[in-house]
């Protein structure tokens, strides 16, 4: 056991190495640099001579080899250096960002924890009634809208309905203040991304949950369970649930890493300066340092909540930790 | 994306009695008829794929041509989901653009979902370094988010259906490997494999004959799932400017041009696509819900 | 109409809304204007180095200029006024030595004063930038020799030859006048901090998100500022902005929004909404690429531009896309600019459509490109070029061309023009201040003009150029432009000129005083905006 451990845990750099390298390699093959945006993303001209030199203050026209190994001694000293944008040290631009992405993902979270775990629990024991039909028709639902749709109506909707309410019409603040200077206009903005982003969430974790409780339901221990006459709210509370919830906080968990990727493109519907619009920011304007340290960051997250699962399962499961 | 991969119990059944002695019609019937829920998702799919193969007959008007004296109109006779900010007839382009739909989520999945099972069963049956190195490969690709990803392929090929396709295709890989993978380890384990390597056939025949057949069903399960999720993320590729491109019919590009400026103003360009979208990967996960249930046997009612 | 384009006034700046005439109203002062500036936030705060309007958006109100477009009438392409000079200078030397007089008493918001030193170290920073600093635009300075600081309120610009370019190109609302010192600490130190003699003094950056102003009660224009202050939030997405103008959780943002949402706009808000129009001193272009087959033969990029039904797609379009007036090459509120009639002979603008395409069709065939295939190269932004893009396709259909887009983002949409990694490219030409002359040196060749990509060699076009540039009476002048302007787009046609665009500003009719002009680089210090709440 102890030596599948240390042999996961040291299979992580690889990943790590091997992802810096990936985006290094893929931000440079976008055709244009960040020069060519900043001079000529007005649509105004500007001359060769004014090209080299934002080349040579970035020091982009220099090897690729010499740019690798500068970023690859950077990442063994966690220094990621300056955003090729902006001029000012990478972990300030995303430190910055981050607060608002994290309380958005864990509002989103806390929501469809909420959500899923009733719901996926009353779907499974009223199995293919119609309640159970009602909530799977839900979560499917949830699966199939475009987050970035939902978003967009979502303002809509509150747009309109508070306009015939009061006359006036109301939406979140397109501007983010941290939760412990003004909490109730904090939650306002946090409120409607992390629905939107939720219901999809909570859509995935329904599904767990369900057919995980479907599988424990049956398992013999209930079954023995309710041949000795327990009651069956107690049942349920004290044994199916608690053992169908490993899958699920396994769900929870990798779907949080994944919502970085859909805070990309809700980021952007409800103008929140996040972790996920500076990333779309910082593909478009081919800024690889920035992107270089952005994507790192996301991919650890990822890479340590699957080193996370991976042990559990281990844990649970012994024909992989002996395979 | 999470898919419970049925039990290699669960498959070897269906392999049995579904696939060997009875005809295919019979097959699809005893679905439907034990799955009615798959049933209605598989019409659904069936109306939008039928209208994309048939778009060139069914659609009463060209529908990358523009009108401008007919530009933002309303659902009418004339034209049944009215007009876009172009006077290009609506039910035209949502026909057409089921085909683009199509193309890039059957597409995306078949190849991502193919390269995905010959990677996952090969790295399963082969073990050791092979499999060491291939899910390391595959866990790099996977840690990035999949728009991320695509983003950064978009941008480096270009806008284009054909380097949409690529772009979702490639996240796509790893998710569908994994699942293969954690399948085919748990089949390779099975005696009957151990018997046939003992036998001495060759690692081809091994897992075409007895690999492959066994991860059928998750695989086929992740597939569906794939096609849904590829028309999402063309949609969402479209929402940041970079997925298929004017005037191809499509309707992700469709909701990004209304579903900005007529949301109020001319509701029905915004509504029709995003509904078309919802309709339809809402029938493909119905579909591929049932077939999960299907082929895993513990979670069938009994 | 003709005297409609020539006198300058085709800018119509319409206000919808019936609010009374903003002369009639005494501004009031105080308040605290929220704006939206619609993009991400710049790479700097230097407006000598960046190109995007979001460094001018967010930086303006800070910084004084030299000379600058007339803010109370900033809608007139040839109305200049000064700002830290006392008046307008008359040139001597024979139109080639400008004398600046300055006014007294400006202050830095450190305190202290502005000297004609420091105008001069600001100006060399842009023309004769130091070796490793950036100015983008230092060739629309190419006629500047010197610039001298005889005493300190004197400020004196000698020049190479005598132009009319020369005025507009002082009036760049990009060139903020910043402390010498500072530049000769570090000329780069503009980049991360700002320090100005504005109406407004910088008080906050908010990392990506804000950028917040206070009034400059020291500030030389009396009685201005009328605002106490304002923030600017960045808001890239055109829809979120639209919301939050409707909701008020901005007042406007000034770089202009489609014709569908402002209508929105206007149903859901009435008289709380005012609409300011204007053309745009921006506009799509097309180039074929003369090295790639068959756009090396003029037959065939006449045809394309035939093919092409302007006055009659344009207004239909303008329903839907930032785009308004058919124009040629010079801005169409420019004294300079072609008339109507004088559009008429030019090919493309023909008043006979079915005219114009029986002739492409013509051409094609003589040139063997019947039912041509080519690739559009376009940039992946709505407005207006998909929309522009989308309709030219449809266009094109008409004479039998058959042409697919494809869309790139700005990163790579330029290294494509740069490349010359194109068939046909739709591009456009963005001017601050309206300066025919240096708007139009993008249609010079290669070899003249870098950023040009279609990649010919033009002796008698250059020739025709240079000769209109140092051309001082405005009547031959104008003459020589129409025969550039004929050359360019009809007879070699190296560029088709599609059409100008159209600005539409929206914002909440409290906000009052601010003027639209014909450029969103313009008039945006702030110091005449009051609020009427």
């Amino acid at each position: 056991m102890y030596r599948y451990i240390i042999k996961r845990v040291l299979l992580v750099f690889p990943t790590l190495i091997g992802a810096a390298t990936l985006v290094f390699i893929m931000m440079r093959l976008i055709p244009g640099d960040i020069c060519l945006v900043r001079l000529g993303g007005g649509g105004t001209s500007f001359t060769a001579q004014a090209l080299a030199t934002c080349h040579a203050e970035i020091g982009i026209n220099r090897p690729w080899v010499l740019q690798f190994l500068d970023f690859m001694w950077g990442l063994a000293r966690l220094d990621l250096g300056n955003s090729m944008w902006s001029g000012k040290p990478v972990v300030m631009e995303i430190a910055t960002r981050f607060p608002i992405s994290l309380e958005i993902a864990i509002a989103a979270t806390l929501i469809s924890i909420a959500v899923a775990i009733p719901l996926g629990t009353i779907s499974a024991l009223k199995q293919n009634t119609w309640i159970d039909l009602a909530v799977r028709t839900f979560s499917i639902a949830g699966l199939a809208t475009p987050s970035f749709w939902l978003g967009i109506m979502a303002i809509l909707i509150v747009l309109d309905v508070t306009q015939a309410i009061s006359g006036n019409p109301w939406m979140p603040p397109i501007d983010y203040v941290p939760l412990w200077q003004d909490p109730i206009r904090n939650l306002s903005i946090v409120m409607l991304p992390a629905l939107t982003i939720g219901y999809r969430y909570a859509a995935v974790s329904m599904r767990m949950t369900r057919s995980a409780m479907l599988e424990v339901l049956r398992e013999d221990y209930i079954r023995t369970a309710r041949a000795k006459g327990l009651v069956r709210k107690l049942i349920i509370n004290r044994h199916a649930l608690k053992n169908a919830m490993l899958p699920v906080v396994t769900v929870i968990g990798i779907e949080f890493a994944f919502l970085m990727g859909g805070l990309v493109v809700t980021e952007q519907v409800f103008n929140i300066n996040g972790v996920g619009r500076l990333m779309v920011l910082s593909v478009q304007n081919q800024d690889y340092t920035l992107t270089q340290a952005l994507v790192m960051f996301v991919v650890t997250i990822v890479v340590m909540c699957n080193l996370v699962v991976d042990l559990l399962y281990a844990w649970l499961d012994p024909r992989i930790r002996l395979a | 994306m999470t898919i419970a991969a049925p039990s290699p119990s669960g498959i070897a059944a269906l392999v049995d009695d579904n696939l060997a002695p009875r005809g295919i019609f019979a097959v699809i019937f005893s679905f439907l008829r034990r799955q009615p829920v798959g049933a209605i998702g598989i019409t659904l799919v069936l109306i939008f794929g039928l209208a994309g193969v048939f778009a060139n007959w069914l659609a009463p008007y060209n529908p990358t041509s523009n009108d401008f004296s007919a530009m933002t109109e309303a659902p009418s006779w004339a034209h049944w989901l009215g007009t876009d900010q172009l006077g290009r007839d609506l039910f035209s382009r949502i026909l057409f653009g089921a085909r683009t739909a199509f193309i890039v989520g059957l597409t995306a999945a078949f190849v991502g979902g193919v390269t995905g099972l010959v990677l996952g069963v090969g790295s399963a049956y082969f073990g050791g370094p092979v499999d060491l190195w291939l899910q390391r490969v595959l866990d790099i690709v996977m840690a990035f988010p999949l728009i991320i990803m695509a983003l950064v392929v978009v941008s480096i090929f270009g806008t284009g259906l054909q380097n949409v396709i690529l772009a979702i295709t490639i996240p796509l890989i790893p998710r569908c490997a994994r699942v293969v993978r954690s399948s085919a380890l748990a089949i390779r384990e099975v005696p009957y494999v151990d018997a046939a390597r003992a036998l001495g056939f060759g690692h081809i025949r091994i897992i075409l004959r007895h690999m492959v057949p066994n991860v059928m069903g998750p695989f086929l399960v992740i597939i569906t799932a794939f096609v849904g999720q590829a028309i999402l993320a063309e949609a969402a590729l479209s929402y940041l400017g970079l997925g298929v491109q004017e005037p191809v019919p499509a309707w992700g590009l469709m909701l990004q041009g209304g579903a900005e400026e007529y949301a109020t103003t001319a509701p029905w360009i915004a509504v029709f696509p995003g509904l078309a979208i919802m309709l339809t990967v809402f029938g493909i996960n119905l579909f591929g819900d049932s077939l999960r249930d299907e082929l895993d046997p513990k979670l069938r009612d009994r | 109409m003709k005297a409609v384009l020539r006198a300058g006034t085709a800018v119509i700046a319409i206000m919808l809304a019936a609010a009374p005439a903003i002369a009639a109203e005494t501004p009031k002062r105080g308040g605290t204007l929220t704006y939206m500036i619609p993009a991400d936030s710049s790479p700097s705060f230097d407006g000598h180095r960046e190109g995007t309007f979001a460094t001018v958006h967010a930086t303006a109100p800070f910084y004084s200029v030299l000379i600058r477009v007339d803010p109370e009438n900033p809608s007139s392409t040839t109305d200049f006024v000064c700002d830290v000079c006392t008046e307008l200078p008359k040139p001597t030397n024979e139109g080639r030595t400008y004398t600046f007089k300055l006014r007294d008493g400006i202050k830095y918001h450190d305190g202290s004063p502005l000297t004609s030193a420091d105008v001069k170290a600001s100006w060399e920073h842009i023309i004769f930038p130091p070796a490793g600093v950036l100015s983008p635009r230092q060739s629309y300075y190419l006629m500047v020799d010197r610039i001298e600081a005889p005493d300190p309120t004197t400020v004196v610009f000698r020049l190479k030859f005598a132009t009319s370019a020369f005025l507009p190109a002082l009036a760049d609302p990009r060139t903020y006048l910043y402390q010498k010192a500072n530049l000769d600490k570090d000329p780069r130190w503009y980049e991360k901090n700002i320090l100005g003699s504005g109406p407004f003094k910088f008080v906050s950056y908010e990392t990506g998100q804000a950028v917040n102003g206070v009034r400059n009660p020291d500030y030389y224009h009396k009685g201005l500022p009328y605002l106490d202050g304002f923030r600017a939030i960045y808001a890239e997405k055109q829809v979120t902005r639209i919301d939050a103008i409707r909701a008020d959780r901005a007042a406007t943002e000034f770089r202009g929004i489609p014709p569908a949402s402002r209508d929105e706009l206007k149903a859901a808000l009435g008289d709380k909404l005012t609409v300011q129009l204007s053309d745009w001193n921006c506009g799509s272009f097309v180039e074929p690429n003369h090295k790639r087959k068959p756009f090396d033969d003029p037959r065939v990029r006449r045809a394309l531009t035939l093919a092409i039904d302007r006055w009659g797609g344009v207004p239909p379009l303008s329903k839907v896309a930032d785009v308004h007036t058919v124009g040629g090459i010079v801005f169409p509120g420019s004294p300079l600019a072609a008339t109507k009639e004088e559009l008429h002979k030019i090919a493309g603008f023909w008043p006979d459509i079915e005219k114009s395409r029986a002739e492409a069709r013509r051409l094609l065939k003589e040139a063997g490109a019947e039912g041509l295939s080519f690739e559009l190269v376009n940039r992946a932004v709505d407005q207006p070029y998909k929309y522009v893009g989308t309709w030219l396709i449809d266009e094109w259909s008409k004479v039998g061309l058959k042409v697919k887009m494809r869309t790139l983002s700005t990163g790579p949409w330029l290294a494509a023009a740069r490349a010359s990694d194109f068939e046909v490219f739709l591009g456009a030409n963005c001017q601050a201040v309206t300066n025919p002359l240096m708007d139009i040196q993008r249609y010079l060749p290669g070899s003249v003009y870098a950023a040009n990509y279609a990649q010919f060699e033009d002796p008698k076009q250059v020739a025709l150029y240079d000769k209109m540039l140092h051309e001082t009476d405005f009547t031959r002048q104008r003459a020589l432009m129409r025969e550039f302007e004929k050359h360019v787009i009809d007879t070699e046609t190296h560029a088709l000129w599609i059409v100008w665009w159209y600005r539409g500003i929206a914002h909440q009719s409290y906000m009052k005083g601010w003027k639209i002009s014909s450029s969103h680089f313009l008039n945006q210090d702030l110091a005449r905006v009051w609020l009427d709440k």
